[in-house]
């Protein structure tokens, strides 16, 4: 039944995160690059094994900060030029008493949009993954460390299944595909 | 495979607690009282809803009273929850995630409760939109040169960033325990919470970006929020008050009292839930330390506030003098006395590893604390110039109330939180223990 429906992807999983990193070393010089590796906790070294460089959150954070001080700071200029408070000869544009908010804005600005931005960019939330299919794959474990191999045009089960078998794995998982819709 | 052991114990018993919860008993007591309490909260707002601001003590002069002081005691305890998890994450300093998850579980509702402050302090609280700008057919806007509208946009944007920050943090340890969960009920309640997430390298390079970057956005907002809660005093002609020492000595009096009240929850935690393998007598004795070094820069605060109104002379000495023999000198000394005298005792590290005695200075520093707030308010306020301007402040029973009721509002959201979520950030451990192990 499974033989001729595509599979999503192939899994292999490793014991440590050095064979993890290893494994996607080796993989990715093998030419598959449709791959993505999965990790119980953040590891070091694992994106630039992956060759995914990302620069989208830090600078959405960065544009976030820039336009949430703007906003701040013109927000109360205009305020105070829309209804100008004359009181006792104090300067309407007070920069010194809009420092405060302009502040508290650049952060909420810069935040928002970085956390936004990862949320985003990961695709979140997304409760209903191929992945939770695999009925071994699951993310809770301490000591699981996940290759993954996704299907593509041109993907064949065994060339994938071969290569990863050769990198020693505790287990290969087949992740089974959906039906198309 | 001692270590791997290790850490799947790590997993087990922090993702463990909501579907096995060890203190069931002990939970429920402590959830009845926090919940009596929430009562006397709904009783206390809605009498003053009914009778208005009259039925507390503050009147002129003392006009702020109990709403502001306690305001400004509960956004001082929420820093030290953004400031163990952020400050510490950026310093490396791994200890901390024992720690980290509870600790901003408490800013959270901290701030909830100093939020509601400032909010039932209005004469008319359902108008407290009027604070934000938005179009409206009176055609006013709010005033920007006023420290409420600053207090306004300073608090609303550390709850939303301390909200923030939490669920991030907590979103990996959602899906440990939505893996874990054996009953469909558990599973759509994490499954709910975790968003799907399943650990992928590229999410984890993002997500560790947006972690690091609010973390390093969080500490200068915790630093502007409470020097922004210390120009509400300190910006007004007020002796006693108009002081350039108080923003540095509110945001560090803030991270002290924080800092103990981190330490008793930690003690508490640690025995109700069996946690001495995760909060080991080594964190308590790094909670001693912070305590020690925030409680003595707080006490050089007492010193340099003092020294300054000494130089100043005129009505701020007259202050500082009303302070050490006034009325309510003896909300001073006892402030002095509690913050300071049981904090030496942390100088020996057998003291700070010990739960007791780390809970009981930790109150004594919470409490001290609380009469600082309340001592510089009263002792600044109740004393004008005139003689007719002279009046007392007492708290009334709807004070207390109001007060015991906010501690009701932050036992119930803390005691739900450690009931269904993981108290502890399992994952982080696991990085912590995988990167031990490779040094």
């Amino acid at each position: 039944m499974a033989e001729h429906a595509q599979p999503y992807a192939v899994l292999a999983e490793f014991g440590t995160s050095e064979r993890l990193i290893e494994a996607v070393r080796r993989i990715r010089e093998q030419g598959f690059t449709n791959i993505d590796a999965f990790t119980p906790f953040p590891v070091e070294g694992l994106a630039d094994a992956l060759h995914f460089r990302d620069r989208k959150v830090p600078v959405a954070t960065l544009l976030g900060g820039i336009a949430g001080g703007l906003i701040g700071f013109l927000m109360q200029a205009g305020v105070n030029l829309d209804y100008p408070l004359w009181i006792g000869g104090r300067p309407l544009i007070a920069v010194p008493a809009f420092i405060m908010i302009t502040f508290e804005l650049l952060v909420l600005g810069a935040v928002l949009a970085g956390i936004g931005t990862m949320f985003v960019a990961n695709r979140l939330p997304r409760l209903n993954h191929p992945l939770f299919d695999a009925e071994d794959f699951r993310f809770e474990s301490d000591d699981r460390f996940f290759l993954a191999i996704f299907a593509d045009a041109d993907f064949d089960r065994n060339e994938a299944g071969k290569a990863l078998a050769a990198l020693d794995p505790r287990a290969i998982i087949d992740v089974p595909g959906r039906p198309q819709r | 495979m001692k270590e791997r052991s290790a850490e799947d114990r790590v997993t087990r018993e922090v993702v463990r607690i909501p579907q096995h919860f060890p203190a069931r008993r002990a939970w429920w007591a402590c959830f009845a009282v926090a919940l009596l309490l929430l009562g006397l909260f709904f009783v206390s707002v809605a009498v003053l809803f009914g009778h208005g601001p009259g039925i507390w003590g503050n009147n002129v002069p003392v006009s702020w009273g109990f709403p502001i002081s306690n305001y400004v005691w509960w956004v001082g305890i929420g820093h030290a929850g953004t400031l163990i998890s952020a400050m510490l994450l950026l310093l490396g300093q791994q200890w901390r995630n024992s720690l980290n998850r509870f600790a901003e579980a408490m800013t959270l509702f901290a701030v909830v409760c100093a939020g509601l402050y400032p909010i039932l302090h209005l004469g008319r609280p359902w108008r407290f939109y009027w604070m934000a700008p938005y179009f409206n057919t009176m055609d006013v806007w709010p005033q920007f040169r006023s420290p409420l509208t600053w207090d306004f946009f300073a608090v609303l944007t550390y709850l939303i960033v301390s909200a923030l920050f939490w669920f991030i943090g907590i979103i990996p340890d959602l899906a440990s325990a939505r893996d874990r969960a054996t009953k469909r009920r558990w599973k759509i309640f994490f499954g709910l919470g975790a968003m799907g997430w399943r650990g992928s390298a590229r999410h984890w390079h993002r997500w560790q970006q947006s972690y690091r970057l609010t973390a390093a956005i969080a500490v200068p907002l915790v630093v502007s929020v409470h020097s922004e809660i210390s120009l509400l005093f300190a910006s007004g002609p007020i002796p006693g008050w108009a002081s350039t020492v108080f923003p540095p000595y509110f945001v560090l009096g803030a991270a002290f009292s924080g800092f103990a009240m981190v330490a008793m929850l930690a003690v508490w935690l640690r025995a109700m839930l069996g946690l001495k393998d995760l909060v080991t007598p080594h964190h308590l004795d790094m909670l001693g330390k912070l305590i020690l070094a925030t409680g003595l820069m707080t006490l050089y605060g007492y010193l340099a506030e003092a020294w300054t109104a000494a130089y100043a002379g005129k009505e701020e000495l007259q202050t500082l003098l009303d302070r050490f023999s006034g009325p309510y000198s003896w909300s001073y000394w006892s402030a002095v006395l509690l913050n300071f005298v049981p904090l030496q005792l942390m100088w020996w590290g057998t003291m700070r590893r010990h739960p007791l005695v780390l809970f009981l200075v930790g109150l004594s520093a919470v409490i001290g604390m609380w009469l600082e707030r309340y001592m510089l308010l009263v002792t600044s306020l109740y004393r004008d110039w005139l003689e007719s301007s002279v009046g007392y402040f007492h708290a009334t029973f709807w004070d207390w109330s109001l007060f015991a009721g906010t501690l009701g509002v932050f036992f119930t959201a803390f005691l739900l939180f450690i009931r269904f979520l993981p108290v502890i950030s399992a994952f982080e451990i696991k990085e912590q223990l995988e990167e031990g192990r490779h040094g």
